[in-house]
């Protein structure tokens, strides 16, 4: 049984409050970065940029973090597998960097984000954006902005659908792991 | 798409699939940036074992295979054989089981004996990657040859490569004949026909004795080196004529292709089989093909060893 969380409406409507808070918090775009995590985060880090520069008229600098080869449960998913490519072609030392990712679960994958950043440089400091927080950390980590909260059991999945991977955006909750 | 490699071992380009080369190179292009940071590490092989075993000579080969381990993080132990048991007569068995005793997840191994990585590998149960054995594979050059000609041309198929050299002992030359074929590549050979083996055409490919010919149309030139230690068995007159007629020179080359791209395995004969102008002039690759010999053997490091 799936039940639908958030449709496209909800899922803009979020990440411009998101984007909203992130200006809110660091008082403006100055020195911030957007970095998404592959695959989903990327997209939303894109969405995000694209709403600072509307409300700010700032073109903010996004990059790309692959965590493959920093993962600690590369065994337990072996799918996830394959190597893509990291794209930082400029320099965080020093800035306020944006981590975004799609779903906020373990922790694990932040953990291994952070660890990868810093291999780039000493940013000012990283905060989080996930459109999804799920619960369930493993890791002391916590998100700065969060999309939407959604409580669930550890058999459900949660599966974020973004148009420029998956042609539809839509969030959606699935019972029993099936994957 | 597939998400890892059959083998527990690289052998050869022979027995992989068009898909493994594709998985190789594609993560290759990931592992690539690496080496362009400030930090160039990552933990993915952190608490690996790999073991460089070297019965040949070797510069290029032993320090990227060591410096692509290190920059994924595992730990990377280098055997020269002249300093080792080997010189007290110990057998390749023995030290391959001996090395196993000490539990590694990966054996480099370099060989003039052609099989010798594929004997070991069915003894360890390790992965084993061949560096180049005898006149047989060295997979990795053929691999980071592909990846440099993907840079350059984007596509493989319709290619013309010309392989010009000593074929008949070329371990470059075979596994890249393997590789290219499956990639829709056509390849041409050219060379002394003393350096020729017989019925090379039945590996797929087109021999071309006049070099003129082999340089006319190619997309990609591949010089190979003069092996300057077999000389003294008289398979070419002299060093002087064979550079006049096989060497690649400026003046060679005005028949070539606008975009011709030149490549060569190293280490080069200056002069030799390349002049150096052509060495070091726009179309040649030679140095590029280093670089990107540290991230395809990461990519295979990681594909053999990484994860489980």
């Amino acid at each position: 049984m799936n039940t639908r969380v958030m449709n496209a409406d909800e899922i803009n409507r979020a990440i411009t409050r998101i984007a909203h808070e992130v200006l809110e918090k660091n008082r403006g775009a100055h020195d911030i970065i957007i970095v998404g995590i592959r695959t989903r985060g990327v997209f939303i880090a894109d969405r995000l940029a694209v709403k600072i520069k509307e409300i700010e008229g700032e073109a903010i600098p996004v990059g790309i973090i692959d965590i493959t080869l920093y993962r600690d449960d590369i065994k337990a998913s072996p799918s996830k597998h394959i190597v893509k490519k990291t794209e930082i072609p400029f320099s965080i030392s020093d800035k306020k960097v944006i981590l975004v990712d799609d779903v906020l679960y373990t922790g694990r994958s932040i953990r291994a984000a952070i660890d990868g950043l810093i291999d780039f440089g000493r940013p000012a400091n990283i905060q989080l954006a996930v459109l999804i927080d799920r619960g369930h950390r493993e890791l002391p980590i916590r998100a700065d902005f969060v999309g939407k909260n959604i409580p669930t059991s550890h058999d459900e999945s949660i599966k974020v659908m973004l148009k420029e991977e998956d042609g539809v955006d839509r969030v959606i909750v699935e019972k029993g792991d099936d994957k | 798409m597939i998400n890892k490699l059959k083998s527990k071992d690289l052998l050869g380009t022979k027995d992989l699939s068009p898909e493994e080369i594709l998985l190789i190179l594609d993560t290759a292009e990931s592992m690539k940036e690496i080496s362009s940071r400030d930090i160039k590490k990552v933990p993915a092989l952190r608490g690996k074992t790999i073991i460089n075993l070297f019965y040949e000579s070797s510069t290029r080969t032993r320090t990227s295979f060591e410096i692509a381990g290190k920059r994924l993080s595992a730990d990377v132990v280098n055997i020269s054989v002249s300093t080792s048991s080997v010189v007290k007569g110990e057998t390749l068995k023995d030290t391959a089981k001996n090395l196993e005793a000490m539990n590694p997840d990966a054996v480099v191994i370099r060989h003039s004996s052609s099989g010798a990585p594929d004997f070991i590998s069915k003894l360890l149960r390790c992965s084993v990657i061949n560096a180049g054995d005898g006149a047989h594979e060295h997979p990795t050059q053929a691999l980071l040859d592909l990846f440099t000609i993907r840079e350059k041309k984007k596509e493989f198929k319709g290619l013309k490569v010309s392989i010009i050299g000593d074929i008949a002992h070329s371990r470059v030359a075979r596994s890249n004949i393997y590789a290219m074929n499956k990639m829709g590549m056509n390849v041409t050979v050219s060379g002394p026909s003393t350096l020729i083996p017989v019925d090379i055409e039945k590996m797929g490919v087109k021999v071309f004795t006049d070099v003129k010919k082999a340089i006319e149309g190619a997309d990609v030139i591949m010089m190979l080196r003069i092996q300057l230690e077999r000389q003294e068995k008289g398979l070419f007159p002299s060093i002087r004529e064979y550079s006049r007629l096989f060497g690649l020179n400026a003046e060679k080359l005005k028949n070539a292709k606008e975009d011709v791209i030149i490549m060569h395995p190293g280490p080069i004969n200056r002069g030799v089989e390349i002049s150096a102008d052509v060495a070091d002039g726009k179309y040649s690759l030679i140095l590029d093909q280093v670089t990107n010999g540290v991230a395809v053997r990461m990519a295979v490091l990681h594909l053999l060893t990484g994860g489980v």
